[in-house]
């Protein structure tokens, strides 16, 4: 009786967790209870890790004698791993969150394909079917770990450049075609009953070398514009890993909880190429090239600088403006300078908007995040398809800091490598002011036909220098009472 | 767990997975990718059930990692996503000063809310 007991108290945990998880994701998707669902799914959490201790009392007899060590082994990683990335979470600044979590993604991948690699060198894993989980499991969380890592290190700007080299597709699909191999030999000759996988560390290491290589290849050539993309590819990655390791250990929350990843994250993949007009294989097998020069003759017109004073007391007298941020305002911490400067307009009687492209920023709905960190109320913020009808009827388009979700090309220029990506068309209002750093180009390294528009004047600056001196300007005029209206 | 009842459970939780992202608007995009980067960090418990289990040195080195990374997964997640959420506000309780209402959990619940 006593020994039934633990086994009992673990699945029985185990299951109000991944409860928990399902009910937790599914409060996440309002924004009245999504604060509450990542409490609920944190519950689970916690209770299944505490519970999960209780496997001390049916160890393997081959592991008894190292239970003490393991089990102080297990406290110290959980304590160093869990203090430390939680202390970073919170640290961490707002606009920092993508790189954060590709950085947490790649350690959940890093974790299934450890479990993977202890089945196999351990030989806890010996039938045909179970065999090729556990590789398959090691392979996909093997190629999140490197690849996280690398999205990571581009997000964060310790690789700058999107790497090509010639015959890029040709090298990874030979990377990944011996690793299969190396896969398949292994699963060959264990279930033929030639070896225990102990009997071929070396195999295993040269599996484990050949997925991670193909992680970093994967990642290496795709640049900034698809690195959302690329995140939430990996995220499902690291769920389909965990769920399958799962089946290997025999424990159906890390199944649930993982295939629910996989294939959420699937669709969060699919609904973010759709927002780009980009299909997945797209994104990740043919990258944003050079630029071809002829798109520099496509352009007519002239950019026509203006002083941030003279905009902002413009938009003061105006009706109504809609603001477009973009990565610029993130990079410029320029939030919370943004939204003093719209308080200052509501105050004056001008009608403002937030117009929120699907993909702008490096990670979808960053920009929403990032307003709502400063205080901007949620239903201020439209959505592409939301409010692109309302620009013909606006008096001015202020965009800060991005670039390429307003480029008119992609509704007119064939030739262009963005053409067909849903915009927020920007142009099409009577003023159009974008705050930019400076004369370069978006992430896309296409030159924007919108800046050299009639209706168009650029304010450069560091976007929050810009907001200080637009806030300074209005102020100056007097915080009078609505004038119209 | 027989192959089949497996094949089942996997079907059923991606289908789930799949109904749930499926009605999530683009606004919580964000907090939903850390959210379900979160849910997988519970791979923190097969890690911590084969390193119960290591026989071997090796075993043990590979295993402290797997719980370290795991843990590191789960714990991060959570505080990445509960920080992004919490931002979340209406106008109703935007009217407070944004750092207050940061600290509730839930800005949903806040009294200013109750108002209305």
């Amino acid at each position: 009786m006593l020994t039934a007991l633990p086994p009992f108290l673990i699945i029985a945990t185990d299951l109000v967790a991944a409860f928990l998880f399902l009910f937790g994701l599914k409060r996440m998707a309002s924004p009245v209870t999504a604060s509450s669902g990542i409490s609920f799914a944190g519950v689970g959490m916690l209770a299944a890790v505490l519970v999960s201790f209780l496997y001390v009392f049916g160890v393997d007899p081959a592991a008894r004698p190292h239970l003490a060590v393991n089990a102080g082994l297990v406290i110290v990683a959980l304590l160093l791993g869990g203090g430390a990335a939680w202390w970073g979470g919170k640290k961490v600044a707002m606009t920092a969150m993508p790189q954060m979590v590709a950085l947490y993604n790649g350690m959940g991948g890093g974790a299934a394909a450890g479990i993977a690699a202890m089945e196999l060198f351990g030989s806890k894993t010996r039938g045909g079917k179970e065999l090729t989980v556990t590789l398959l499991g090691a392979l996909i969380g093997a190629v999140s770990l490197s690849g996280s890592l690398i999205a990571w290190a581009k997000l964060d700007g310790v690789i700058t450049k999107p790497l090509q080299i010639r015959g890029q597709q040709v090298v990874n699909a030979v990377v990944m075609l011996a690793t299969l191999a190396v896969g398949g030999y292994l699963v060959f000759a264990v279930h033929g009953g030639t070896a225990l996988p102990t009997a071929m560390p070396g195999w295993i290491w040269l599996f484990f070398g050949g997925a991670l290589l193909f992680g970093i290849l994967m990642s290496l050539p795709i640049g900034g514009a698809d690195m959302p993309v690329l995140i939430s590819v990996y995220n499902a990655f690291t769920g389909l890993a965990v769920g399958l390791e799962g089946f290997v250990l025999k424990n159906p929350a890390l199944m649930i909880a993982g295939m629910v990843v996989g294939a959420a994250g699937l669709l969060l993949t699919q609904l973010m190429a759709k927002a780009m007009n980009r299909s997945i294989s797209k994104v990740l097998f043919s990258h944003f090239g050079p630029a071809p020069a002829h798109k520099q003759g496509t352009v007519v017109g002239s950019l026509k600088p203006v002083e941030a004073t003279d905009a902002g007391i413009f938009m003061r007298y105006a009706h109504s403006v809609i603001i477009v941020p973009g990565y610029g305002l993130a990079v410029a911490q320029g939030q919370q300078k943004l939204y003093e400067f719209v308080k200052l307009l509501q105050a004056a009687g001008v009608g403002v908007k937030f117009a929120v492209h699907p993909v702008a920023g490096r990670m979808p709905g960053q920009m929403d995040v990032l307003l709502a960190e400063a205080g901007v109320p949620y239903d201020l913020i439209f959505q592409l398809e939301d409010i692109n009808a309302e620009f013909e009827h606006t008096d001015v388009a202020l965009v800060i800091g991005a670039n390429d979700v307003v480029n008119p090309a992609a509704r007119t220029d064939k030739a262009s490598p963005i053409f067909g990506m849903p915009i927020l068309d920007a142009d099409k209002a009577k003023k159009v002011y974008v705050v930019k750093r400076g004369e370069g180009k978006g992430y896309a390294g296409i030159v924007n036909a919108l800046f050299y528009a009639e209706n168009c004047q650029m304010v450069y600056g560091d976007a929050q220098a810009v907001l200080i001196k637009m806030i300074t300007a209005v102020r100056g005029l007097g915080a009078g009472p609505p004038s119209k209206k | 767990m027989t192959g089949f009842v497996a094949l089942y459970v996997f079907m059923l939780a991606g289908f789930a997975g799949w109904v749930i992202i499926g009605r999530v608007p683009a606004i919580l995009h964000t907090p939903l990718m850390s959210g379900s980067n979160f849910v997988h960090g519970i791979v923190v418990v097969g890690g911590i059930f084969a390193l119960l289990n290591a026989g071997t040195r090796l075993e043990q080195g590979i295993g402290f990692f797997a719980v370290l990374l795991g843990a590191g997964n789960a714990a991060g997640g959570y505080a990445v996503t509960d920080r992004m959420l919490a931002m979340f506000q209406t106008s109703a309780t935007a009217s407070r000063p944004a750092k207050t209402v940061r600290k509730h959990a839930t800005p949903a619940k806040t009294p200013a809310a109750k108002k209305r």
